[in-house]
């Protein structure tokens, strides 16, 4: 290889890297330009006292506390329908799971991980007009149904992360307490579970994330523009990334823009603090934290 | 009594992961049976190679899956050649210190919400295609797939890089001791030692642009028309089930979106089957 070509897959390599640094802080700049003016705390609660707002006494019209608290009542209800379950399987997978029915199942899961949100959305959709027609009149797209169609969604991802962390764990580690005479679920309640968690956490906190910036599951379930914080878990409500991508089709004047673009820092932000976090735990901060009081 | 026990707990673990996989073929059978009404005697290929005219009874979905093969071939195209470089970046050729920057940056990438891609996509990329052009609104499959092809680029970066990394040291020693440069280096060692790790990224990224609804969505323009030329507005499967979706949901129209579900299944099952091919290749 000569010299000329040597300096030009040098150069061909700086060049994407800066091209690639250079699209993602135009990206954030922009949004930080336009929107950075917006980030007050009415950005939030507009006219309403914010403990009232928080506290549930008056209705904040025009800021983004609804959207926000609907996004926060979706994570938590999704991620608690998928904890248990994805938790459960992944450790079935690691520690019982075997021949055939190994393969079978992780097949299964790998589809189910790739399936496009907006399919899973349809799929929750369905489900909705299945129950309205054979069950209650009452059933419409709903807090219940997206939080529901979200857990689908995650479900593969916690499995996944419970399961590798699972198995990563060193020979040493699986077989002393079994030497010592323990069973085989003693020995996953009190050594590999434990052992694992700031994988299988790391694992939950990338999940939430995932909750929280999902839009085409949401936009199909039950998403709606204007709706106040949710009642309960059959009605409509608003949701960030909904209200983003409602904002950028659908505003009438700047202000609504403005705050269009003050909704996604705020949603970015929520993404890179879980992001961050995850990443932390995985580093092992959180074991030392959780398990070593 | 304790065998007992170990044999309930293994039944409930057992279970949720029956459930989940349960759940996988659900979601096929739901799709399944509510096309079912535009699919009966034998239409299926008429639907997918079909054009779209709700006006005379023709709900086929030609064209959506034109716009998104159209849409994900192009970013996979925009994206690969950049992955392969910042990868080369990050695993041989920068130094130390801004390889780890680097490193970050894109791990952090990989957790931007989509919408904000598009959204910031619709108030400056599109103006700028749009100007540069002089064709049209903007919103196009160039516009959608050069952000699309932002979005696949970190996983994409994340699976060569990790591939650049298995490559065994022994190898990369015996390039250093006959006095390869780092250019050699990668270019004849690392790159033909990763080519499995290549195309699994590949595939993978391809698999999720597939997939993506909000960019498309967004970027696009949803025409529905079978695409001529790079800057024409498309409409992909994903971004016509969230567009339909809003009308009533009785009509045949409605239907055409389980078709778009299914199909979108079966891109999905066959990514995953590409993936485990070219995997279990490699550990031949």
């Amino acid at each position: 290889m000569n010299r000329l070509w040597e300096t030009l897959i040098k150069a061909f390599s700086w060049a994407c890297g800066i091209i690639l640094l250079g699209a993602i802080s135009c990206i954030i700049g922009y949004l930080f330009m336009k929107g950075a003016g917006v980030i007050r705390l009415d950005l939030i609660f507009g006219d309403t006292p914010p403990l009232d707002a928080i506290l549930l006494k008056r209705q904040v019209l025009d800021g983004l506390f609804p959207a926000m608290a609907g996004t926060f009542f979706l994570v938590c209800f999704s991620v608690f329908t998928a904890l248990p379950l994805g938790l459960a399987a992944g450790i079935y997978m690691s520690e019982y799971a075997g021949g055939s029915i190994r393969r079978v199942f992780s097949f299964s899961f790998d589809i189910l991980a790739g399936i496009p949100s907006i399919v899973i959305g349809l799929f929750g959709f369905s489900i909705a007009v299945f129950l309205h027609r054979h069950f209650s009149d009452r059933i419409f797209p709903c807090l219940l149904i997206s939080g529901l169609s979200l857990a689908f969604l995650v479900l593969p991802y916690i499995i996944r992360t419970t399961q590798l962390s699972l198995e990563t764990l060193p020979a040493r580690t699986r077989l002393t307490a079994l030497a010592l005479g323990a069973t085989r679920f003693q020995n996953i309640r009190y050594v590999l579970v434990p052992q694992s968690l700031s994988g299988i956490l790391s694992g939950v906190v990338l999940a939430v994330g995932r909750c929280a910036e999902d839009t085409a599951v949401i936009m199909l379930t039950g998403a709606v523009a204007m709706a106040g914080v949710p009642q309960s878990l059959l009605s409509s409500y608003e949701a960030l990334p909904f209200y983003i991508y409602y904002i950028s089709s659908q505003y009438t004047n700047p202000h609504e823009l403005a705050t269009g673009y003050g909704a996604s820092i705020i949603l970015l932000g929520i993404c890179t603090f879980l992001f961050l976090a995850a990443f932390m735990i995985q580093k092992g901060l959180a074991r030392r934290a959780l398990y070593y009081p | 009594m304790n065998r007992q026990f170990e044999k309930t707990a293994e039944m409930v673990l057992f279970l949720p992961a029956l459930l989940s996989v349960i759940l996988t073929l659900a979601i096929f059978v739901f799709m399944l049976v509510f096309g079912l009404p535009l699919m009966k005697g034998g239409r299926f290929f008429e639907l997918i190679t079909g054009s779209w005219s709700p006006g005379h009874g023709m709900y086929g979905i030609q064209p959506m899956i034109m716009g998104t093969m159209a849409i994900a071939s192009l970013s996979v195209f925009f994206a690969f050649p950049l992955s392969m470089g910042c990868a080369s970046l990050i695993s041989v050729l920068a130094p130390r210190g801004f390889s780890t920057f680097l490193r970050h940056t894109v791990r952090l990438m990989t957790g931007v919400p989509t919408v904000i891609y598009g959204f910031v996509g619709i108030f400056l990329l599109v103006p700028i295609i749009r100007e540069l052009f002089q064709n049209g609104s903007g919103f196009c499959i160039l516009s959608a797939s050069l952000m699309l092809a932002l979005l696949i680029s970190p996983t994409m970066i994340l699976v060569f890089m990790e591939s650049f990394d298995r490559v065994p040291k022994s190898y990369l020693d015996a390039a250093d001791a006959l006095g390869g440069t780092p250019v050699q280096k990668l270019v004849y060692v690392i790159i033909p030692q990763a080519r499995q790790g290549i195309w699994m990224g590949v595939i993978l990224s391809m698999g999720r642009s597939l997939g993506d609804t909000l960019i498309a969505l967004m970027l696009a323009g949803n025409a529905i028309a079978t695409p001529g030329s790079v800057l024409d507005s498309v409409r992909t499967l994903t971004a016509h089930i969230a567009l339909v979706i809003a009308s009533d949901y009785e009509s045949l129209e409605f239907k055409s979106v389980f078709a778009c579900g299914l199909i979108l299944y079966g891109f999905n099952a066959l990514i995953i089957v590409m993936l485990r091919y070219v995997e279990s290749k490699g550990t031949q």
